[in-house]
């Protein structure tokens, strides 16, 4: 059941991927090596500005997580491959960030990329189930989890190996369904599924422990029957790491309590709510664009 | 129709591994055939219908065809956002089905009254809706769309005794069956109060009046091109339905009507307004909001005498 395997390399939509060893060589993680939290974080700026549009904090608080699922985790030979590993973004808002990483995965192409809130196109602010990659529809919060649980449950019963993962905001546990959930997967121990929470403790309108504390987040999940992982949600390689030392094992689902920074990488966006809705003008995106050049 | 139903899901079940049926903690006494034949494919999800949906959501995504099952409103209302954003938007094939459309569970309340279930199903154009009108209906109803590959809201009734004389257990998506011929005016009936449109049809039929009866359970797709047909050779014609006025079959008909431009008056028996906290039995509450076989007959003979038949 537990091998090893040497490092090897195959090409998957033009693309060179790189299988490094693991535990369990099921769970071999592809390694798309320009698929870095940092990439996305460009990308995110650029189109957030040629689009006009916002959500951009809450988009670069998840790119390190979108990153390592894309760069380092999910196994798909392609978006629609029947075994692939599912993924919901359950928190829809932060779109922008799957984009980008479908970008550096060859899954859309940049002139598709460019199309991003424009008239016609697949790529709205919220993901839509039209394109590709895109496994469930999401936008209205507190329904990936369930989806996901559906996912995990059919993989389960289909004795395949796919793994789930929806990444969720932590304002988005303000909904009770999310809970319902949470409950299901437990009592039918989906070791084959992975929550990831985007813990900013920033919400539309406030602070999360403002409007409603959810501390201690991991406690909460814990006595609910999950195995609680506080993982930096902007270490992509320890987040990677603890997905590949727990899939399919033991007899709990996953949560991945990923401390974030709300605005992650821009200095004048971290930890401002204005930067949930605010698009940017010139001298912010020269400015966004710089910072993120210096951390290269 | 709910017993017709799970006989037959089980049937189908035997046949086609697909099948799967979720509950929310409702259908004793009503779900065990296919709990017991089947126990890996029956799960009890819990009090939680907003969660039933979604996990159906994925695992009709991984192939699977999901029932979930609970009582009309919290099958159709609690979870009508999951229903929307997840089987519907992305076609998948969740099968919801709704126990106890109208006043069916009379003693228990307006909170378990089903009735706007097929308004709010009805406007998603991307759900097929289905209300039989009796259990050989349900079971017809059930073997012919159980496969199709969007989502499918059936409205059913709890009683598996009644039988609507006449609809021989018939049905077929996007048409209209068929009941009673006549020719002074047109009954046109949905789901189980069927029963006491045909009674309607015989107190008037004593009385010298012939009425023809229709029986709408295709709602989605509607029966547009029966429904022209048949109002186009009446001039008056009466909808019945255990449901609220506004959104259900009186709304669809009358849609058709004034789109077809066809010269005929609807007229409806259905529930025109919010309960008012008063229970009773589904025969105590039919009369109460004027849905009763001598209801409907004494509105039709009124209708005729206005219009001077």
């Amino acid at each position: 059941m537990l091998a090893v395997q040497s490092e090897t390399t195959h090409v998957i939509n033009n693309l060179q991927i790189k299988n490094t060893p693991t535990k369990s060589s099921k769970y071999a993680a592809p390694v798309i090596p320009n698929l870095t939290g940092l990439k996305l974080r460009k990308t995110i700026i650029e189109q957030s500005k040629r689009a006009g549009v916002g959500h951009i904090g809450s988009a670069l608080s998840v790119a390190d997580i979108v990153a390592c699922l894309y760069g380092k985790v999910i196994n798909a030979k392609s978006p629609r491959d029947p075994e692939r590993d599912r993924f919901v973004l359950s928190k829809g808002h932060a779109a922008l960030a799957l984009y980008a990483a479908f970008a550096e995965r060859g899954w859309i192409t940049n002139e598709q990329l460019n199309t991003f809130c424009g008239d016609g196109s697949h790529l709205g602010v919220h993901p839509e189930h039209a394109l590709p990659g895109v496994d469930f529809a999401t936008g209205s919060l507190g329904q990936g989890l369930s989806f996901g649980v559906g996912a995990a449950l059919a993989a389960k019963r289909q004795k395949a190996d796919r793994r789930v993962f929806v990444l969720l905001s932590d304002a988005e546990c303000n909904e009770g369904s999310v809970w319902e959930a949470i409950m299901f997967a437990a009592q039918h121990k989906l070791n084959n599924l992975f929550a990831i929470v985007d813990l900013n403790g920033q919400q539309a309108f406030g602070y999360t422990k403002d409007v409603l504390n959810l501390s201690p987040m991991d406690e909460r999940w814990k006595t609910f029957g999950w195995d609680v992982h506080n993982v930096d949600g902007h270490d992509e390689d320890a987040m990677a790491e603890v997905i590949k030392n727990h899939s399919c094992i033991g007899d709990k689902p996953h949560v991945l309590i990923a401390h974030t920074t709300f605005g992650k990488g821009v200095s004048y966006m971290e930890h401002q709510i204005k930067w949930h809705y605010s698009p940017l003008n010139d001298a912010e995106f020269e400015l966004a664009m710089s910072e993120l050049e210096r951390q290269s | 129709m709910r017993g017709a139903f799970a006989k037959t899901l089980t049937e189908l079940a035997a046949k086609d591994s697909r099948i799967y049926l979720l509950t929310g903690d409702l259908g004793y006494m009503a779900l065990e055939p296919f709990a017991e034949k089947f126990p890996e494919r029956f799960i009890n999800v819990g009090v939680a219908e907003q969660n039933m949906v979604g996990i159906a959501t994925g695992l009709a995504e991984a192939g699977f065809i999901p029932v979930v099952y609970s009582i009309v409103t919290f099958a159709s209302l609690r979870p009508y956002e999951f229903i929307r954003n997840g089987p519907i938007l992305h076609q998948l094939p969740v099968r919801i089905a709704g126990v106890g459309g109208g006043v069916e569970y009379g003693h228990n309340g307006a909170t378990h009254y089903g009735l706007e279930d097929v308004g709010v199903m009805r406007v998603q154009p991307g759900i097929t809706v289905v209300a039989p009108a009796d259990a050989q209906q349900t079971k017809t109803a059930l073997e012919k769309t159980y496969d199709l590959p969007g989502p499918v809201y059936y409205r059913l009734g709890k009683d598996d005794r009644i039988v609507v004389p006449g609809l021989d257990g018939r049905f077929d998506l996007g048409k209209v069956q068929v009941i009673r011929e006549g020719k002074d005016l047109l009954l046109i009936s949905m789901g189980g109060i069927s029963f006491e449109v045909a009674k309607a049809a015989e107190i008037l039929s004593k009385e010298g009046i012939e009425a023809r009866v229709l029986v709408v359970a295709s709602i989605n797709p509607a029966p547009v091109e029966d429904l022209q047909r048949e109002l186009g050779q009446f001039r008056q014609a009466i909808t019945v339905e255990a449901h609220y006025a506004c959104g259900g079959l009186a709304s669809l008909v009358s849609e058709v009507v004034a789109q077809s431009g066809i010269n005929c008056r609807i007229s409806r028996c259905a529930i025109e307004d919010s309960p008012d906290g008063e229970t009773g039995s589904q025969s105590y509450l039919y009369n109460k909001f004027g849905l009763s076989a001598e209801s409907v007959a004494a509105k039709a003979k009124s209708m005729l005498c206005r219009v001077g038949v």
